[in-house]
């Protein structure tokens, strides 16, 4: 990419005026983060501004992709890269649709529409992700699992998966795909693509992370060649692990990048060792303040991406240990003297691995939790998605299980129905403050409680802690 | 007498998008708090009807999928479901399942997939795809569900449709019907997890499934408030987004 004699672009140059306007004035109102409205503006008056700015980024972009950990990996992937030097242009708050990255990239550069960055760190949503992919020609894509989300919303996950392999396939020979092979959907849609393929996954023999069979709300279970329902030598979640298809013999690709050693640090903590191609080097150790077998899986991701750049390993290790989680990612608040552990739950196999990683150390739910369950569009209208959820696994334990928001009720039946004896389920208010004053008021002066809320469920949460001065907005982080 | 009810999962593992598990989970729940065994047994591609079904279910599931499954439906196999049904054994079939238990599925640009001519009704894919929530009335009162589908239903004369919408575009958006009805045999497009907030059809399910080898079956009433309130937000919020 050769950054000299940019020509004066007056369109580019006044669509990234107003939306520097926009933002100010709708973070000078009080109105929000401002995270998105910019960027519409910007694009009706200059449609190529995304593309433009992308283009002038002398390092190019990384786009990442996935249903679930994609908010994390990408900022631990920007993490990585200013740890190395690099200034990172980057879609940080999340809004992850087309206007939110215009938005992210015009904030990102001066006025003359030359990047202040030297690198571009895009998290797509779904849908967006063969538009980004045309717009921005990223020098490396990141695919980081595809599980059922939204189907309201997103159609089947044939429908992204076919919607994604065009994408892929347009890439040219210098573009550098990095993919969880042990997807076996994203496995098979990178075999055979033009752009040089980079696998990673886990190898860890650990019983406690096996699965003994595939989970109700794993998608992917036949083969896309055959047909056949696909075997696993090891199962770590949902359909990710070491598959293979008994009929046609397709299987998961060798690893490039492999997690081991995986030790699971309750909800706090994590350390593994990650794999690296180059051999000789042996294994890079890292520790990370985040838990959950998901973010062993983001970890690698991460890695993968970081050392496919060059990023030295003891660069990736010292950033990985200072990465704290992104908004309701698990995260910490103190609120009227109770600690309580917010996390973002908005599909089945995400409930599923959160659930499982609050229950697995203890045999069952000891922490008294509220569940807020909202059905808002960035929700997903359709809350049927709750019956793909394994909430058998609160059946065993002590603790009383609460629900809240505008479909607390359904979360409530949806429990009685998962075997929770009916004196553990106690419904709340649907009004988010109310539900959570109320579960406050439940826990004794001192103790802990666990928070799982739907994305404007947990916006509404933080917005009422944050009236109250308990947390940040979320634009500040 | 010892009761006990068998459920016939149609392609469990095929067909069971949109939390349409929740309908097998409440049927079992319903049965078994009232003392009733079950047992559900998965009926998958290639194996046979098993005789002793009382009660089938069969869900959604994505084109490719409905494409194979019309194929193993064709001959013995539907005959032995279309039989069960003129038996007397109940059924709840959901979108994919109920299209292809009419006389045929016609997609965008495919050859039609046959069904099984259980209900007097045709599917043709459509070009707008109906999204949200759906409240029905029907003989069983107000049912509330989540539609998601671009398949337009036509019902011919021998069946009933299961309701009229209140809320929602049902069968084809124009004709105000939604699902279907023949014999013991509820075919409709409501997702959501239908039975579980609509306590009342699945207990109708429960009682037609298990009079047809024990004769009439009084079940005793459940203490149904976190039902009802399931029930009752999901009508409100369907009339709010509607």
């Amino acid at each position: 990419m050769v950054r000299s004699s940019l020509p004066r672009d007056a369109r580019l140059i006044a669509a990234l005026a107003a939306a520097k306007a926009t933002g100010a004035a709708i973070r000078g109102l009080g109105r929000g983060g401002g995270t998105a409205a910019p960027g519409l503006v910007a694009e009706r008056i200059d449609p190529r501004l995304l593309d433009k700015i992308a283009r002038r980024l002398p390092q190019g972009t990384v786009v990442v992709a996935g249903t679930n950990g994609k908010t994390t990996v990408s900022r631990m992937l920007a993490d990585i890269l200013l740890a190395n030097g690099s200034r990172v242009a980057h879609n940080r708050s999340g809004s992850n649709l087309m206007r939110g990255v215009a938005s992210a990239f015009a904030s990102q550069a001066d006025l003359m529409g030359s990047p202040r960055a030297d690198i571009g760190v895009i998290e797509s949503d779904e849908a967006a992700f063969p538009e980004i992919v045309r717009r921005v020609q990223p020098s490396v894509v990141l695919l980081n699992n595809l599980f059922r989300d939204q189907l309201d919303r997103y159609g089947e996950l044939d429908t992204i998966a076919s919607q994604w392999a065009p994408a892929l396939r347009s890439l040219p020979a210098e573009a550098i795909v990095v993919v969880n092979a042990d997807d076996p959907t994203l496995a098979t849609i990178t075999d055979g693509i033009g752009a040089r393929r980079v696998t990673f996954g886990l190898d860890d023999n650990n019983p406690s992370f096996l699965l003994t069979e595939v989970p109700h709300a794993a998608d992917a279970k036949t083969c896309r060649h055959c047909g056949r329902d696909l075997a696993y030598d090891r199962l770590y979640s949902a359909h990710l692990g070491a598959w293979r298809c008994p009929g046609c013999g397709a299987e998961r690709p060798p690893l490039d990048f492999a997690g081991r050693s995986i030790v699971l640090d309750g909800v706090d903590a994590l350390r593994l060792e990650v794999s690296l191609p180059e051999g000789a080097e042996g294994a890079l150790s890292l520790q990370l303040m985040i838990p959950g077998l998901y973010n062993a899986y983001n970890a690698v991701a991460a890695t993968a991406v970081a050392r496919t750049l060059d990023v030295p390993q003891q660069t990736i290790a010292r950033a990985l240990r200072g990465y704290r989680s992104a908004f309701g990612r698990i995260e910490r608040v103190t609120y009227r003297g109770r600690s309580l552990t917010l996390a973002l739950v908005k599909n089945p196999v995400g409930f599923n691995e959160t659930l499982r990683m609050l229950t697995v150390a203890t045999g069952g739910l000891t922490v008294p939790t509220l569940i807020a369950i909202n059905d808002l569009a960035a929700d997903g209208r359709d809350v049927s998605w709750l019956w793909d959820v394994d909430f058998e696994m609160l059946s065993q334990g002590s603790a009383p299980l609460f629900t809240t928001g505008i479909r607390g009720a359904d979360m409530a039946n949806r429990l009685k129905y998962a075997g929770v004896p009916a004196e553990r389920i106690r419904p709340l208010p649907v009004d988010l403050a109310s539900g959570l004053d109320a579960f406050v008021d439940c826990l004794p002066d001192g103790a802990t409680g666990y928070v799982l809320l739907t994305y404007t469920a947990l916006l509404g949460l933080r917005q009422a802690l944050a009236n109250r001065g308990a947390v940040d907005h979320f634009w500040e982080q | 007498m010892n009761l006990k009810l068998t459920i016939g999962w149609l392609y469990a593992s095929k067909m069971n998008i949109y939390g349409d598990r929740g309908n097998v989970i409440a049927l079992r729940r319903r049965a078994e708090w009232r003392g009733i065994p079950v047992e559900v047994q998965e009926i998958g591609m290639g194996e046979p009807i098993p005789s002793d079904v009382d009660l089938f279910f069969w869900g959604g599931g994505q084109d490719q999928e409905q494409v194979a499954v019309a194929d193993d439906l064709q001959g013995a196999k539907g005959e032995a479901l279309r039989s069960a049904v003129a038996d007397g054994a109940a059924m709840l079939a959901v979108c994919g399942g109920y299209q292809l238990l009419g006389h045929e599925y016609r997609p965008h640009a495919a050859e039609p997939l046959p069904g099984i001519g259980l209900f007097d009704a045709t599917s043709i894919a459509g070009p707008e795809r109906f999204i949200g929530n759906v409240v029905v009335e029907s003989r069983w009162g107000e049912l509330v569900g989540f539609e998601n589908h671009s398949g337009l239903t036509t019902l011919g004369p021998s069946v009933e449709p299961m309701g009229r919408v209140r809320v929602g575009r049902g069968n084809n958006g124009r004709d105000g019907t939604e699902g279907a009805i023949y014999r013991n045999a509820v075919g409709c497009y409501l997702h959501g997890s239908l039975l579980p907030k609509n306590p009342v059809l699945a207990d109708w399910l429960v009682a037609r499934a298990l009079e047809r080898r024990h004769g009439f079956v009084d079940l005793p009433a459940l203490p149904d408030d976190m039902e009802h309130a399931a029930h009752s937000s999901a009508v409100q919020r369907s009339i709010l987004t509607r």
